[in-house]
């Protein structure tokens, strides 16, 4: 199966700061992926390249085989940026009407049944809703031109939680019924533990994690022992992150290799702590350079 | 129908959480053979989880042989869950308090006895998981 987006190389500098760099990747169709990572990290860098908004400086990318900005790619592709642009002077239905007009696959019958379902009326100046009803209606406007592929950047960072809650589960139904792949990224760990199959983890401007979520937890786990014996687990595991006290040390290891003697204590980890301890550990580098 | 709950503190995998709920309510009689469960749609439309996660759930009931997944008509309720045998049930939690009462009286507290607990638990899922290697 092809990859829906894939990255050679790819990188993008503003001025004399790199906002991502060497950047390779291969996003699984028919999935959720998070992408995650600190402020700065390049999140809405790599989504503006794929979907043509910025142009890479070096490298390459390819969405659903194609180039960005190629005709067939943006009817294919939905996006919604992060400050979610709407036009506040129409009404949510002029919002459909114009959607309809600017996309040659829109699904008018879906698009009318999401504002139902959602409780928006139709006769509301976009300017008048609540910052999670201007969410929604922008996923309604995404989904609703059929997207194979549906990009949102930060879509509830600014929500409340329940507002927060109502988006996910409107994403997820959609998910659940037209399959469609979504690249979501947001600094809210645990929404992303809860929808995303798929994990790209971002810091300093370099991907520093992508694979399906299962096969990272099932490759890290949390061990604290005795200070003295942590240099015996340093042979057979990749040590991620190491916290030393006097004479205890709790150690985050990627590695398969059972831990059997009994002054350890092994946990599995969360997705939260897994992406935690890659962006702190990332953090060094970023401030010797 | 059964109505999915989510503890986020647990630390238990949300895959897992469902099916313990599932079996759960099999052994409470909750569940009956050719009950429908709710379908994927249902479930995230709730919990706003991705969709997989529940399938995975019911795949891991249907292995079990709990459940049947009916193309294009849902997923049913295949077998009940007999309710376990209470008699071996109190034996079982007796023998456990001989065994707490005489490791207080070694000394240890609370803490030791969960350690001690959990290394065993790891130790026995060690040794299957050898077993399960061992035969592959």
């Amino acid at each position: 199966m092809t990859p829906v987006l894939e990255a050679e190389g790819l990188g993008r500098r503003y001025g004399r700061q790199w906002a991502l760099r060497d950047c390779t990747l291969a996003l699984p169709g028919g999935q959720v992926i998070g992408l995650v990572g600190p402020n700065g990290a390049g999140k809405t860098t790599l989504l503006s390249l794929a979907v043509g908004l910025l142009r890479p400086t070096e490298g390459e990318v390819r969405v659903l085989g194609r180039r960005p900005r190629s005709p067939g790619t943006v009817a294919e592709v939905g996006f919604v940026a992060q400050d979610k642009p709407l036009y506040r002077n129409l009404t949510v239905a002029e919002t459909l009407r114009m959607g309809a007009w600017l996309n040659p696959g829109w699904d008018a019958p879906g698009a009318r049944d999401r504002i139902t379902r959602i409780g928006l009326p139709m006769d509301q100046k976009v300017g008048k809703l609540s910052g999670g009803q201007r969410s929604q209606l922008a996923l309604t406007v995404a989904l609703s031109k059929r997207p194979k592929l549906l990009l949102l950047d930060e879509p509830v960072a600014d929500l409340d939680p329940i507002a927060r809650r109502d988006f996910l589960r409107t994403l997820m139904s959609e998910v659940a019924e037209s399959g469609v792949t979504v690249v979501l990224s947001s600094h809210l760990l645990a929404d992303v533990e809860k929808t995303c199959e798929f994990l790209v983890l971002l810091a300093t401007s370099h991907v520093q994690l992508a694979d399906d979520t299962e096969t990272l937890l099932s490759q890290h786990r949390m061990v604290t022992g005795p200070r003295a014996d942590a240099q015996s687990l340093f042979s057979a595991h990749t040590v991620v992150q190491a916290d030393y006290a006097e004479r205890q040390a709790t150690l985050l290891v990627r590695g398969r290799a059972p831990i059997n003697d009994p002054m350890w204590t092994v946990r599995p980890v969360s997705l939260e702590e897994l992406a935690l301890a890659y962006m702190s550990t990332s953090l060094p580098q970023e401030v010797a350079a | 129908m059964i109505d999915f709950q989510l503890d986020d503190r647990s630390g238990v995998a949300t895959y897992l959480q469902l099916a313990q709920q599932v079996r759960h309510a099999l052994r409470l009689g909750l569940l009956e053979p050719g009950d429908k469960l709710p379908t994927a749609k249902e479930v995230v439309a709730k919990l706003a989880i991705n969709p997989n996660t529940v399938l995975k759930a019911y795949r891991e009931l249907e292995r079990e042989g709990l459940l049947v997944v009916r193309q294009g008509s849902g997923t049913f309720v295949r077998t009940s869950l007999a309710p376990r045998d209470q008699a071996e049930l109190v034996e079982l939690q007796q023998r456990l308090t001989d065994w707490v009462a005489a490791a207080r009286r070694a000394g240890l507290i609370d803490e030791d006895i969960e350690a001690m607990y959990r290394a065993v638990m790891r130790k026995d899922t060690h040794d299957t998981e050898e077993l399960h290697d061992t035969r592959a």
